[in-house]
């Protein structure tokens, strides 16, 4: 399919019916279609685990606003995936309690481990490893993300329990 | 002390559900609302308990919904109450605690405070990482639904309001509350020029009251036992209790209940344990990462707004970060500056172009690049990049706060990083 083809493709053959269900839901309480751009994309990702070209067109089509509109909101939040991601995404934490406490050197042992840089997912598909601002857990420092856990009191030897395992490698 | 905020945190190892929280005394101040307060006689109570914000600026709460137009002296529509929990300042970790373990205590108050402005509609803003504060507060809505506590004719006084949990996808800059309400509205987080105000103009163009979740969580204990009890809590010049909270090399790091007013070294001696074995205090941040630097001297201040104002900073979140004497503090800047120069919008230049200036220049120190003119350079961008008015919004001025601080207290560290071409902390 060209992509003159594709923007022009159905909404309903690249989201589906529950999809836009869930977007229609949000529209509900939001006075203009567009004020629901945000709750979609996130709708989206949590189905598909990231937002590809061909989803955001039909998002932005079925919401009426422009493609390029909603790339800039897209674009804008960090936590809105316009590249595909692993099936965990790793939210490490890079603020100041955590450098204080070294995550420097964990944040190494992470990359070391799993031969991955941020932006980058490992060879099996199971991490994509990204920078995160503050996670308001300073009190516990170092910490991270792993999918939905938050992970505490970072150290080399709980790294190793975590992802010891994992193939090493990048894809990217 | 009488614990007011955290009154139901660590009694049992899970957040208190509606029966729980109802059995410690909650919902009282909703009942006692809605059975024989207007809007008008609440908003009197907070505006006398000298509530001020406690999500960092500390404007005084009463004020701020006093700007919101009565029905009268605005077109008919909606009206809305957001709650700000979208914490993200660097060092901040009090908002998460009040809604993971109390969630009740936050909607309770945000029921209150919508009430009080005449809001039909609010909404908890939060981050999209608090994925558990997202799933207990969403589990409270559905209890207070189920139990008349929301939706249409609250406790049958004819008030109505819905609630929704709106995670962001975000940026640090939703925390602007301008910013935030162009997010809820699902655009870029571009902050917006004020005025207008959101209280005449805010989300989708109505009147819009932004509060942090802490200063909410104060509401329900200030109509439920009135202004002077809430003003005897404090003991400096500020009302009320504060979460505070202490990182960095100490013993106990964490976040406690404590009296507004409360003195520096008390938090960080007895409450955070003092400092580790082998380290000492070199300087802290009061409030986050957008607050000036303060040292040992400034142990024996009073954690009130104005205290910490008239000593060079600011108290802001009150989540103090500590800079030990084994910690580069040129580092430690350079850190900050890093992560405000990757949370700017864009949208200015002296933020867009200046921050990642600063951080270049910082990081050359940093890694023995150094040069002497280079401290000139980070003076000036502090006096031009920090000055309130040559800026969109506070983003950047905040991000010049650790920075022309460091460069006041701990010159020589910088001087030394130039001079011997590399960092001597490492």
């Amino acid at each position: 399919m060209s992509k003159s083809e594709m923007i022009q493709s159905d909404i309903g053959s690249v989201l589906t019916a529950e999809e836009i269900a869930e977007i229609d839901a949000e529209l509900a309480h939001i006075p203009y279609r567009s004020g629901a751009a945000i709750d979609a994309l996130k709708i989206i990702q949590a189905k598909r685990g990231w937002v590809s070209d061909e989803c955001l067109q039909a998002i932005a089509r079925h919401l009426e606003m422009s493609a390029e509109e909603l790339e800039g909101v897209a674009t804008f939040y960090n936590l809105i995936y316009r590249r595909p991601v692993g099936e965990k995404v790793i939210l490490f934490c890079d603020s100041v309690s955590c450098w204080i406490g070294g995550c420097d050197d964990i944040k190494d042992k992470i990359s070391n481990t799993l031969g991955v840089d941020y932006g980058e997912t490992t060879a099996d598909n199971s991490y994509t490893l990204l920078p995160v601002p503050c996670l308001g857990a300073c009190d516990r420092a170092p910490v991270m993300m792993v999918g939905d856990d938050l992970v505490t009191h970072l150290d080399e030897k709980k790294i190793k329990q975590l992802f010891g395992k994992t193939k090493k490698g990048s894809t990217n | 002390m009488e614990k007011v905020l955290t009154r139901n945190i660590g009694i049992e190892q899970r957040p208190t559900d509606l029966k729980a929280y109802e059995a410690n005394g909650g919902y009282q101040g909703l009942r006692k609302a809605m059975s024989s307060m207007s809007p008008e006689d609440c908003q009197a109570v907070v505006s006398d308990s000298s509530l001020r914000g406690r999500g960092g600026a500390g404007f005084p709460t009463g004020m701020k919904w006093s700007f919101v137009p009565s029905d009268d002296k605005c077109t008919p529509g909606h009206k809305y109450l957001v709650c700000n929990a979208d914490e993200m300042e660097p060092g901040t970790f009090k908002d998460r605690l009040l809604m993971e373990c109390d969630p009740h205590q936050l909607i309770e108050g945000m029921i209150l405070s919508a009430y009080t402005i005449g809001a039909d509609i609010s909404y908890i803003f939060i981050r999209g990482e608090y994925l558990v504060a997202i799933q207990r507060l969403r589990d409270a809505l559905q209890e207070c639904y189920a139990a008349g506590l929301l939706g249409d004719n609250i406790l049958g006084s004819g008030y109505s309001l819905e609630m929704y949990v709106h995670p962001s996808a975000g940026r640090y800059i939703c925390g602007e509350e301008t910013a935030l309400i162009n997010a809820l509205e699902g655009k870029r987080a571009n902050p917006r020029a004020k005025p207008p105000f959101p209280q005449v103009s805010g989300l989708w163009g109505r009147p819009t009251i932004v509060n942090n979740v802490e200063t909410l969580c104060n509401i329900p204990h200030i109509i439920d036992r009135g202004a002077d009890w809430f003003k005897t809590l404090g003991v400096g010049e500020d009302a009320g209790t504060k979460l505070f909270g202490v990182s960095g090399k100490v013993n106990n790091p964490g976040c406690w209940e404590l009296p507004m007013g409360t003195p520096i070294r008390e938090i960080i001696e007895e409450h955070a344990g003092g400092m580790r074995d082998g380290y000492q205090l070199k300087g802290f941040l009061p409030g986050g990462g957008s607050t000036d630097f303060l040292t040992a001297e400034h142990l024996d201040l009073a954690m009130d707004y104005n205290v910490i104002g008239a000593a060079g900073s600011r108290m802001g979140t009150g989540t103090m970060i500590i800079l030990d004497d084994r910690t580069c503090p040129v580092g430690m800047v350079l850190n900050l500056i890093r992560f405000f120069a990757h949370e700017s919008c864009g949208f200015c230049t002296p933020c867009r172009d200046g921050l990642p200036w600063s951080r270049q220049v910082l990081q050359d120190i940093e890694e023995g690049r150094g040069q002497p003119e280079d401290l000139e350079t980070l003076a000036y961008q502090v006096k031009y990049i920090g000055a309130i008015g040559n800026t969109h919004c506070a983003l950047a001025p905040g991000a010049m706060e650790p920075l022309q601080s460091a460069l006041k207290y701990f010159y020589d560290d910088f001087k030394q990083h130039i001079s011997s071409g590399r960092c001597p902390y490492h």
